[in-house]
């Protein structure tokens, strides 16, 4: 809809930008006390995409929120990618989410009807993946927040962790790289509108497709790569699994435009984040260019879903993939654990 | 020279007025930024455009002298 407000123009950073770093959120909850519950198998002492807690023998409730500050300035859109990106989180644990609260902070002078846009996109997505939304909170504040708090179910042995990669297996991954990179270039206007849309409707498409495939093969690991970058989330991925994540740069799919966008210097603080981050724990094997490496530490707002599973697995699994999320791709390999967590090549 | 003072300003508008400011096309230009994202984007920018970057660092502030 056409609204007054320039959503973005109210926003300090964007979308999964956002993110407050991983290294400095280990730091802060270090030494807190914690009740210790055999029934809890996903913790936040994992680092994973939700928390997963086992309730029979048939079913793990899976939880999870995300939200964050307007990436696009069309309300609609804005609150369809932010349910789309909080719902992702259940997906990734290989779940369905089935409730949800609506999380939002909205600035007093906005528009009533700017705030309804963004729910309606909220409700939107929520339909389509299934989710009924139950209620949530709503406060003033200086900046637009918006996303869910989601709960999900999953079959307790069928939980797909940042933990269980193994050597041999082969990565996918299910959407193309680039998005923060691009808003932050479209943020002073470098970006063309077809290429906008382009990438909107990948923020707004749900992983619901992703998952719903993957779990048809005998995937060992799954998170979905948003704000810590392709980069960040695999380093999470090999350190919990203890193995070596070989990226093989030529074939990890992006946004075209991004690049070049990269090279110009279009690149949000979280991409430098997530580089201070993840770095120490990469080696470049061979010539990866810095914008390359830039699009691979690049914040993802409701990015796709990186996956583990045995090679044979995996060339079947992409096939079926590409009929639902058309930019996937296979990006890399595991193997046991060697020099370094991550083998850019 | 152009001098184009970006501190206070978070990405991407550092380089959008660098952007702006090199129309002009001229052989150097000195840009002053207050945090090291400008500074990396700043630099990125202006090898992009052929320029060579030195970069003072006097405490939280940067000054980037860039020549073609």
């Amino acid at each position: 809809m056409e609204t007054e407000v320039k959503l973005t123009k109210l926003a300090s950073c964007a979308g999964c930008g956002a993110k407050v770093g991983a290294g400095t959120l280990v730091r802060m909850l270090e030494g807190f006390r914690t009740h210790q519950d055999p029934r809890l198998l996903v913790g936040y002492d994992k680092s994973d995409d939700a928390s997963v807690y086992v309730l029979d023998d048939q079913r793990a409730l899976v939880q999870t929120t995300d939200f964050f500050p307007p990436i696009v300035d069309d309300p609609f859109l804005y609150g369809q990618i932010a349910a789309a990106n909080a719902m992702s989180d259940v997906y990734a644990m290989g779940g369905e989410p089935k409730l949800a609260l609506n999380i939002l902070c909205v600035p007093e002078k906005m528009e009533a009807a700017a705030v309804q846009e963004i729910l309606r996109g909220g409700y939107d997505k929520a339909y389509e993946a299934g989710v009924i939304i139950t209620g949530g909170h709503t406060i003033h504040g200086a900046e637009p927040i918006y996303g869910l708090a989601v709960s999900g179910f999953v079959h307790p042995k069928k939980v797909l962790t940042n933990g269980g990669a193994r050597p041999g297996d082969v990565l996918i991954l299910s959407k193309p790289l680039g998005i923060g990179v691009l808003t932050t270039a479209a943020k002073a206007g470098m970006v063309e509108q077809p290429v906008l849309d382009r990438i909107y409707r990948q923020m707004a498409a749900l992983n619901k497709a992703a998952r719903d495939v993957m779990t048809g093969y005998e995937v060992h690991s799954c998170t979905d790569v948003t704000g810590f970058g392709l980069l960040g989330h695999s380093f999470e991925m090999a350190q919990g699994s203890g193995c070596t994540i070989h990226i093989q740069s030529a074939q990890v799919p992006f946004h075209p435009e991004a690049y070049l966008m990269a090279q110009m210097g279009f690149i949000p603080a979280g991409a430098y984040r997530n580089r201070g981050y993840a770095e120490a724990g990469v080696a470049v094997r061979g010539q990866v260019s810095r914008a390359v490496q830039d699009l691979f530490y690049d914040p993802q707002t409701s990015g796709g879903l990186l996956m583990a599973m045995p090679e044979d697995q995996g060339l079947e699994c992409l096939k079926a993939l590409q009929q639902a999320a058309p930019g996937a791709a296979m990006i890399g390999y595991v193997t046991q654990r060697g020099d370094s967590w991550i083998c850019l090549e | 020279m152009t001098v184009i003072d970006a501190c206070g300003l978070s990405c991407p508008e550092p380089v959008v007025l660098l952007r702006k400011a090199m129309f002009t096309q001229e052989d150097v230009y000195q840009i002053r930024v207050d945090n090291p994202v400008s500074r990396e984007n700043v630099t990125r920018y202006a090898q992009h455009q052929g320029y060579h970057v030195a970069v003072e660092a006097a405490g939280e502030t940067y000054t980037l002298t860039l020549t073609k």
